[in-house]
């Protein structure tokens, strides 16, 4: 037996052949579909989605109710599904992009404006996500979740509640067992938020005063996760991390020795939602998908499974007391006040960040 | 002669096609990006301008090219290291035994390489199986001597996973190259070499490695060009520090929405890697003159 090296030609043909039968799958597994739903679209749905970002049966229960197969693929940030609608839509009906994303889609002309009267559950959500900064009237999105970014800590390791940004920002104390978000607006946005700034409007005098804060910082820092800060902390990896409430209240059900707090300086929300995207090509099964999971048993059995606040009130209204007395889940008032969302500031902005955030971990 | 050209030119098309169509035409249209500037946040306008490489030039990403590098090259020479020895055993078991080495050898190219960064992980961190280990082991002692309570080793997040986690995924490219370059080799002159009374260490460098060394370069490239480029073992084993050029550019791609200055430093990967593999040719052809 005697070889050229790895790639040899038999290899190469090898891999084309599999390429091939992979083709072939999908062709089957389009065409298979032909049958029809109710409203004269094709009875399918391809639905783009967050991981574990669904209920248990709440697709399932699509197929019941309506008829029509939903297709859901994963991606795992924002800039993935920019970066893939960018280029023309490859074919998703229903999308999940956060508030900041909302705003520069819309600006980008990536979205389908929503017909608000085939939503007709869009009367269960919370009045206060009826009118949001990102989208005005509510003219392109329907909100799915919201959540909010502090401090998951570790009871046993940490001082009392750490309940300032200073900890894991510009403080020597947890060296070694802290880890940051690697995404670079949110970095720079709660670096200026623990300079006491809003986390918009930051000029660029700004951005290189947090970029040497952090850059001083990085010794003490173990890591930079990207958004599995909950699983650093459940594994011991780390004391202390930046991450979602709702994230931390999903480890929180299996380690009672961890806990959360937002930062007494404010932090950032944020909220997914629900847009149709443009060239869908499937708009009437997208509003019936939109209007399926805004339902109040719908959204239940999403709430259940991901631990996540809902922005819908008669959804909450069915959770039992201990998910919406839940001070992770639903932070109090106090807390809240000092919290804002992120605006899009055009893409020059996302560039300085991005550098700013490149130079520290270069440096 | 004709005729002979028929039946080429028939089995080339497809695969000239593939390559035309999937590989060249997009390759060609990232080419064209980095001459390009942002206009808009979905159009990018080609307007020939060299903004983007000047960019790519200034010490920041420069520092992070030969940081990569650096990287790469560790990464290269402990394969090198670590694989010659395996090499030269597989060419020297029976025919049977051969194909099972071989075998183990690409084993893991069966298992996707995310999978097996994953897995690495739970190796490593501090409360993954070698440290479980070691604690046990501790323990044991602990209960014959007095000991300090024990402190886990901080395996994970550091440059050195980075490069322990490339080793374990290229040593298969510096293998295979090494493999074919060693069992091609003439056996009577390694005999010849000890009956003339060189050593075993002497044979080794001066007969062995000379006539495998078309086999070594081959093997230092096709190595060394994809460590250049990783971009997932980076991220997962990596710590603060870890950034190499790759991760750069995916978030110029992703989060900067910037793609035509990620295009320009994909693109400059690619002439150093095309400078690599023109060089590996030049020696080539000059051995063979």
């Amino acid at each position: 037996m005697s070889l050229n090296g790895p790639f040899n030609r038999r290899t190469m043909l090898g891999a084309l052949g599999v390429a091939g039968i992979g083709l072939t799958f999908m062709e089957a597994g389009c065409s298979k579909t032909a049958e029809k739903a109710a409203n004269g679209e094709e009875a399918k749905l391809n639905f783009y989605n967050w991981d574990t970002y669904i209920g248990k049966t709440t697709l399932a229960d699509f197929k019941k109710a309506a008829g029509v197969d939903v297709n859901m693929s994963l991606f795992a940030t924002n800039d993935e599904l920019f970066a893939k609608l960018k280029a023309g839509n490859p074919g998703f009906d229903v999308v999940v992009p956060s508030n900041e994303f909302v705003t520069r889609m819309a600006e980008a002309g990536l979205l389908e404006e929503l017909d608000h009267s085939l939503i007709p559950n869009f009367k269960n959500v919370d009045a206060a996500f009826l009118d949001p900064p990102y989208d005005p009237k509510r003219k392109y999105s329907m909100p799915y979740t919201w959540l909010v970014l502090g401090l998951g800590y570790r009871k046993s390791k940490v001082d009392g509640i750490p309940d300032s940004w200073k900890w894991v920002f510009d403080s020597d104390k947890y060296k070694g067992r802290i880890a940051l978000l690697s995404e670079s607006a949110d970095l720079i946005r709660l670096g200026a938020k623990y300079k006491g700034h809003s986390v918009n409007g930051i000029d660029q005098a700004m951005i290189d005063d947090i970029g040497a804060m952090l850059t001083k910082q990085k010794p003490n820092i173990k890591a930079f996760h990207e958004d599995n800060g909950q699983d650093m902390l459940l594994a011991k990896d780390v004391d202390i991390v930046i991450e979602y409430n709702g994230d931390i209240a999903q480890v929180m059900k299996e380690d009672p020795d961890l806990a959360f707090v937002i930062p007494r300086e404010g932090s950032l929300i944020n909220s997914d939602t629900l847009v149709i995207p443009k060239g869908a090509p499937r708009p009437k099964n997208a509003h019936a998908f939109i209007n399926f999971l805004l339902d109040a048993q719908t959204g239940k059995g999403i709430t259940e499974t991901i631990s996540y606040p809902t922005p819908n009130a008669a959804v909450k209204a069915l959770m039992p007391e201990s998910y919406r007395s839940n001070p992770v889940i639903f932070p109090p008032e106090s807390a809240m006040k000092n919290c804002e969302y992120g605006k899009f500031e055009g893409a020059e902005k996302s560039s300085a960040f991005e550098t700013a955030i490149t130079k520290m971990r270069a440096a | 002669m004709s005729s002979d050209r028929r039946p080429l030119a028939v089995t080339l098309a497809p695969p000239l096609f593939w390559l035309l169509l999937f590989f060249l035409v997009p390759l060609a249209v990232v080419w064209a990006y980095s001459f390009g500037r942002n206009a808009g946040l979905t159009e990018i306008e080609i307007s020939g301008t060299f903004a983007n490489y000047a960019r790519t030039l200034e010490p920041l990403y420069l520092g992070i090219f030969l940081k990569s590098a650096g990287v790469a090259g560790l990464t290269t020479l402990i394969c090198l290291v670590a694989g010659f020895p395996v090499a030269l055993a597989i060419t020297f078991a029976s025919d049977r035994a051969k194909t099972w080495l071989l075998l183990l050898v690409m084993l893991p190219f069966w298992t996707n390489l995310l999978i097996r960064t994953y897995a690495l992980i739970a190796v490593l961190r501090d409360e993954g199986y070698v440290n479980f280990t070691l604690e046990w082991i501790w323990a044991r002692l602990g209960s014959i001597w007095t000991l300090p309570p024990f402190v886990p080793l901080e395996l994970l997040h550091n440059n050195a996973a980075v490069i322990f986690g490339l080793v374990y995924v290229h040593l298969p490219f510096m293998v295979l190259p090494l493999y074919s370059a060693l069992d091609r080799l003439d056996r009577s002159l390694i005999e010849a070499s000890l009956d003339l009374g060189a050593g075993q260490l002497r044979t080794m460098l001066r007969v062995v490695v000379p006539l495998a060394l078309p086999g070594i370069i081959s093997g230092i490239v096709i190595t060394f060009i994809p460590a250049l480029g990783a971009y997932l073992t980076p991220d997962l084993l990596g710590g603060p520090d870890s950034q190499m050029i790759a991760n750069v550019i995916e978030r110029q791609f992703k989060r900067a929405n910037d793609w035509p200055f990620g295009a320009a430093l994909s693109f400059i990967l690619m002439y150093l890697t095309l400078i690599m593999i023109a060089v590996q040719a030049m020696t080539e052809k000059r051995k063979a003159r």
